[in-house]
């Protein structure tokens, strides 16, 4: 902890020095720098430097700083590992006076994806309500601004699937899509050129739909046991959802959460004298049945 | 010198003897097998439920009484995790209902303080004349007997596994479940605000919720924030519905401009064992001449529930909730057996309340 202490304020202290260095008024101009304008991410380069003698040598990155001592009259070679990041550079070159440049370090070519998809479940057949953003980075996960084309390939687990192409604006794309009417994992693959990414959504059915009972008495016990529970486009309601189901007669009210099992709510209540059933998932009312009294 | 001694050793033998009597209960036990008067043997008898000395409380029972020591300790002190057996006897009232020259009834009301707050328990007492003495008639524990079955639990339930921290920014993760408030009604009751209403689950997965909600002014700054704690089933299954409550005490209804309410749902582990039934709801008088809705908890699954919550919310002619109110049944849910429960329902809520309808929280210790 002490000593990564110490080594950050020795980098505080060299970058203050460097910002000192940069900002010193009567500046003395040595020998002209010739950098490249702009340089992709990763790409080793070299600087001509003229003169003879040594010099110290300064690159002031995004992300890092290096320092060197370097021989006038050769080239300086610029590796790889020290253009990574994208973003403004600064080199300086001191030796009795000091003379700077500025180049831009740009993102290479896309090499990565981050695909959101959102939600992780959705309910059928609803208006757009599936979002896919995705982002683009290259090698080093600089993110790539270039304008590049996504493709997002949607494969649901019945009907045929589509694709759509989208182009990046400032690293991002997005598509928005409706949810189709059948449950189900629905799969969604972003790709661009050989790089892909894939992500699921879970189509899960609506809100039931055309809820019925029907009764079975038995001397003075009713059983009560729904039609297959499912949503208006037919899809089965996933086991575990709770049915209501409500007497009234002549003890009173009585009411049970039940949840469904394979595909139905079941229920036995005892009976005293008429009673009104009624059936409930959620927010969704089902049918009532009315039993006379000659129970 | 000698007979002094031998006196003052006689003497100071009484005294620690009559200390030791005293420290030990006798004065108490003294004033239980002496009880003079109905009241007096129903006090007896409370003080040593108090006390927790039940074998001791079991013999001052008439002989009369058909329960043994293990009913009775079962009764009085619970059995099977219950909510019982986490209380203690706080205080006891007592007062005669009627007397005769050999036969009282005597009401009690046993309030009992809990890890859930107090609980009240009252009973008619039967207390019979013993020779000088009035006796309790402790009548047995009524436990119905459930035929032997094997009963198949086969009821979903979820599990959850979640993201894993070393993946990276953009991996996919599982969305915390949908809810949605589907009412809310505030209203004005003596020295406080309540904010209620129902929520529902409508996802298809399980929930674990929590709402709140925020007071604010006219110009938008809060007064208060509060949770609906335990009045809410904080745990719903999909598309179950639950009423919630929200109280804001000392806070008055014309400094209220309007209401930020927040339901934040969690995806948790559940299941949908066991299902718990509520029958014979009925609205009624208790026997403090309160206004309670009562009815029964029948436990339909093969397990113990260790402790269970009624929770009601009542509703005026046009379907909107009026009140919501709760209730902590003291007893464990054994299996098929039917337990009795009541929740209050305050005067002017009971005079205009159209419909009403109850769920059931549970715990259960070995729930998985």
């Amino acid at each position: 902890m002490k000593r990564a202490f110490s080594s950050d304020l020795a980098l505080c202290r060299r970058l203050a020095g460097l910002a000192l260095l940069c900002f010193l008024p009567g500046w003395a101009r040595a020998a002209e720098l010739q950098v490249p304008a702009l340089v992709e991410a990763g790409q080793a380069f070299s600087i001509p430097l003229g003169g003879s003698g040594q010099a110290t040598f300064y690159l002031l990155g995004p992300d890092h700083v290096v320092k060197r001592t370097v021989n006038l009259g050769s080239d300086l070679e610029i590796v790889s590992s020290d253009v990574r990041s994208a973003g403004r550079y600064q080199v300086i070159l001191c030796d009795t006076s000091c003379t700077s440049a500025t180049f831009e370090v740009r993102a290479a070519q896309p090499a990565h994806l981050s695909f959101f998809l959102h939600p992780s479940r959705v309910p059928v057949s609803t208006p757009d309500s599936i979002d896919a953003s995705a982002f683009v980075f290259d090698q080093y996960f600089n993110l790539v601004l270039t304008p590049a084309a996504v493709d997002f390939r949607v494969t649901p687990a019945s009907g045929a699937g589509f694709s759509q192409r989208a182009s990046t604006r400032q690293g991002v794309t997005w598509m928005r899509m409706n949810s189709t009417p059948h449950e189900g994992p629905v799969r969604v693959t972003a790709v661009l050129g050989n790089v892909d990414e894939a992500r699921v959504v879970q189509q899960v059915a609506g809100e039931a739909c055309r809820l019925s009972m029907k009764a079975v008495v038995s001397g003075n016990r009713v059983t009560l046991e729904t039609d297959p529970v499912r949503d208006c486009s037919g899809n089965a309601l996933p086991d575990g959802t709770v049915v209501s189901f409500t007497k009234l007669d002549n003890a009173g009210k009585s009411t049970v959460d039940t949840p469904i099992k394979k595909g139905i709510a079941r229920m036995d209540f005892s009976l005293h004298g008429r009673a009104q059933i009624s059936v409930a998932c959620g927010v969704v009312l089902g049918n009532e049945v009315a039993l006379n009294g000659k129970l | 010198m000698k007979r002094g001694l031998v006196a003052f050793l006689a003497l100071a033998t009484v005294v620690l003897v009559a200390v030791a009597w005293l420290q030990s209960g006798g004065l108490r036990q003294h004033a239980m097998f002496s009880a003079v008067t109905p009241e007096e043997a129903v006090q007896a008898l409370m003080s040593e439920i108090q006390a927790h000395n039940y074998q001791q409380a079991y013999a001052s029972l008439d002989r009369s009484s058909d329960t043994d020591l293990a009913s009775f300790i079962r009764d009085v002190a619970g059995s099977d995790g219950s909510l019982r057996t986490y209380s203690s006897l706080q205080a006891a009232e007592v007062s005669p209902l009627h007397a005769d020259r050999d036969q009282a009834l005597v009401r009690v009301r046993m309030n009992w303080s809990s890890a859930v707050g107090s609980l009240d328990d009252v009973r008619d007492l039967r207390v019979r004349r013993d020779g000088s003495v009035w006796r309790v008639v402790w009548p047995k524990l009524a436990l119905p007997t459930v035929p032997l079955q094997v009963v198949a639990v086969n009821y979903l339930s979820w599990d959850v596994i979640g993201r894993n921290t070393s993946q990276n920014w953009g991996a996919q993760d599982v969305d915390s479940p949908k809810v949605r408030i589907t009412s809310m009604n505030a209203i004005a009751r003596p020295g406080r605000v309540v904010i209620l209403g129902e929520v529902e689950n409508e996802d298809t997965v399980p929930a674990y919720l929590n709402v709140n909600a925020t007071l604010l002014k006219a110009d938008g700054s809060p007064i208060e924030e509060e949770g609906s704690f335990d009045l809410i089933s904080h745990v719903l299954l999909p598309k179950q519905v639950s009423p919630y409550r929200i109280d804001f005490p000392g806070v008055r209804m014309d400094a209220v401009k309007s209401v930020r309410m927040d339901a934040r749902a969690l995806l948790v582990p559940a299941s949908a064992d066991p299902v718990i039934s509520v029958s014979d709801q009925a609205l009624s008088k208790d026997g403090l001449n309160r206004n309670v809705l009562k009815g029964e908890l029948v436990n339909q699954s093969g397990r113990p529930v260790n402790i269970a919550q009624v929770l009601a919310a009542y509703y005026d002619n046009s379907g909107k909730v009026i009140w919501v109110s709760d209730g902590y049944v003291d007893q464990a849910l054994m299996p098929q057996v039917p337990v009795p429960f009541a929740v209050d329902i305050p005067d002017d809520i009971a005079a205009g309340l159209k419909n009403y309808r109850v769920i059931v929280n549970h715990y259960s210790r070995l729930s998985n």
